[in-house]
């Protein structure tokens, strides 16, 4: 098939598969969506761009879980843990060391994708239902230790007083420059995982989804890719957890807990395992009903999330499919193998 | 060491305390996966439920007929969610364990917060049963009765878990459903009525847990998923669908949660992911757990 180019199309990646005409169709809705989220402080009100910046931090969060669900078959329960790493790294450095730009972003990776790796090393011999259970005993114990840990954590009373991140040493003092932050971050992070996904790399990981004996005997060794994606995901949990840092100012043991996780995943199935993009979806309807609903239930956020989980699990099949380690022809099946 | 064991005394009863009561907990959390495949994130909720059940029933001034009373409610309740759930999850029965461990953490979410808007957000005590709530000596250190009475419990239900998996026709069943589960079904037994009633037993186990945790834990939001955690932990660390290793596990990690504590304050939260790395680097498939890695 010979490429068809047109004019204004991106650069071609040197790894990326030969297929310009379908990269093209799915980059302009993604660019579509960014010019949109980057006008939205232009003309919503400061409470919904708070809002629009917590979902994004939540979809950043989610589409890293992705990574590890939908395209390496990893079901983490435990993906919180290094998002929550983040935030208090990212935290921590912005009130003792500095709060200029990069260097919380830089922080949260470096973090979470240390802690992802201290973990990981064993985690990922695991597979399946037992992967499960090993990530969600992780991430409740690192949830111990945050809690525990009062000297630099805060303990149960978190991580407070975090400073505006600054940009040339003017602190992005308003709503909408906060906003821009989160946006860049989180557009950072995401073409990170979109450019995983999409390399030669991505397509071994998607194979040892779907078939990882076969894998083996093409001659990979899928622990080290496995143990790869989950330092990669963990590392851009990282940078989720930095913007959540500096976005909401306050880090607690609660935002690295079970239900963080719990939540994380259901965007996941909801939006559709293995496309990165649907579980950006899925945490933002998983953030509205928890914040903008949550209200008016009292707090009780969660009873309507898990119903939701339950009604989930029985009528999305399809939602779920990407998360069933193997099953048909997917679509994401990767065809191209790498030599 | 002699001193030193009297010194610990006190820790090593609490840890064997917790031990029984997580042994409860995580056998049926075992046999249930290690049968049906079904990783029931809901038990540390049904815990939840019997620790509240336990502080409506006994509250402050605890009686020995409300408390047998909470017991015995704890589990017939208990065996009905049980039963609940293993006909939820049979829809799901050829679809992968994810979305049956979803569909139970769904359940989870569910329960934890209606309990938490019927009880509120403070945390209850329930007190113990009369004659129990007191201390003795042991040894030179004195010791609350009921966490004794509890490691009594504990080692009670251990024997008689035995009894009933080695000795009798269910427990026949059971094991050989662990064992191969088709070849079960093909011989004539109607597989779903042995899940249903070990998730039954399983669930009236985790609930009868909970009351009996209560004097101890009481009952907060938070609790549920503080002991999942650890009976996941027993579960891994002893292998799946093995009594022996739930057993073993619980011991072992009641020991690492209450010595491990007091020894090595500083590094409590690390001693516990220390113990399941350690036992996962030497045994990937658990101290007693025979095809766990095989799973996928």
């Amino acid at each position: 098939m010979t490429p068809r180019t047109t004019a204004d199309a991106a650069p071609p990646s040197a790894t990326a598969a030969p297929e310009p005409p379908r990269r093209l169709l799915r980059a302009a809705p993604m660019a579509a969506t960014v010019v949109l989220l980057a006008a939205a402080p232009l003309f919503l009100a400061p409470y919904a761009t708070t809002t629009l910046s917590r979902i994004l931090v939540f979809a950043l969060l989610a589409a890293s879980l992705d990574l590890l669900v939908g395209i390496t078959g990893l079901p983490s329960l435990g993906h919180a843990a290094y998002f929550g790493v983040g935030a208090y790294a990212a935290g921590w450095i912005t009130i003792h060391l500095t709060p200029a730009v990069p260097v919380p972003l830089l922080a949260g990776a470096a973090f979470g994708g240390v802690a992802a790796a201290a973990t990981g090393w064993f985690a990922v011999r695991s597979a399946g239902v037992f992967f499960l259970m090993l990530t969600l005993a992780i991430g409740e114990i690192v949830r111990q230790v945050a809690q525990s840990w009062d000297s630099v954590t805060g303990g149960s009373n978190g991580l407070y007083g975090i400073d505006l991140p600054s940009v040339a040493g003017a602190p992005l003092g308003n709503v909408g420059l906060l906003h821009w932050y989160v946006l860049a971050g989180a557009v950072l992070g995401y073409a990170v995982l979109r450019a995983v996904a999409a390399s030669p790399f991505g397509a071994v990981l998607r194979g040892i989804r779907d078939n990882e004996p076969r894998m083996r005997a093409l001659g990979y060794r899928p622990y080290g890719y496995k143990l790869a994606a989950f330092v990669i995901a963990g590392s851009v949990a990282g940078v989720a957890g930095a913007l959540l840092a500096a976005q909401q100012r306050l880090v607690t043991p609660s935002d690295l807990g079970f239900t963080t996780a719990a939540l994380a995943l259901l965007a996941v199935v909801i939006g559709g395992a293995g496309t990165l993009w649907g579980p950006c979806l899925g945490a933002a309807v998983v953030v509205l009903v928890r914040d903008a609903l949550g209200p008016t239930l009292d707090g009780h956020g969660p009873l309507l999330l898990g119903v939701v989980f339950i009604a989930v699990v029985y009528l999305l099949p399809r939602g779920a499919a990407g998360v069933r380690l193997r099953r048909g022809p997917g679509r994401e099946q990767s065809e191209q193998e790498p030599t | 060491m002699l001193t030193w064991l009297d010194a610990n005394l006190v820790s090593i009863l609490n840890g064997l305390a917790i031990g029984s009561l997580l042994f409860i907990l995580a056998v049926g959390l075992s046999l249930v996966f290690g049968m049906m495949d079904v990783l029931n994130l809901a038990h540390g909720a049904l815990f939840l439920a019997g620790a509240y059940l336990g502080h409506l029933f006994v509250g402050q001034q605890a009686g020995w007929a409300s408390f047998a009373g909470a017991l015995g409610v704890a589990a017939v309740i208990g065996a009905l969610a049980g039963g609940g759930l293993s006909v939820m999850t049979e829809p799901l029965a050829h679809r992968s364990h994810l979305d049956q461990a979803l569909l139970t953490l769904g359940v989870a979410l569910v329960v934890a917060e209606l309990l938490s808007i019927a009880f509120g957000n403070d945390v209850q005590s329930v007190a113990a049963p009369p004659g129990l709530d007191g201390s003795t000596v042991v040894l030179g250190s004195t010791y609350p009765v009921y966490r004794l009475v509890l490691i009594g419990i504990g080692a009670l239900l251990a024997v008689a878990v035995h009894v009933v998996i080695e000795r009798t026709r269910l427990g026949l069943l059971v094991r050989a459903a662990v064992a191969d589960r088709e070849m079960v079904s093909a011989l004539g037994v109607d597989e779903r009525r042995v899940k249903a009633a070990v998730f039954g037993i399983g669930s009236a186990l985790a609930m009868v847990a909970g009351v009996l945790g209560g004097p101890i834990y009481g009952a907060r939001p938070g609790l549920d998923s503080t002991v999942l955690i650890l009976a996941l932990v027993v579960v891994v660390i002893g292998g799946l669908g093995s009594v022996r290793g739930a057993l073993i596990g619980a011991l072992v990690i009641g020991q690492v949660e209450s010595l491990g504590r007091v020894l090595l304050a500083d590094l409590a939260s690390f001693v516990l992911f220390g113990a399941l790395a350690l036992v996962l680097v030497l045994r990937p498939q658990g101290l007693f757990g025979a095809r766990a890695q095989a799973r996928t």
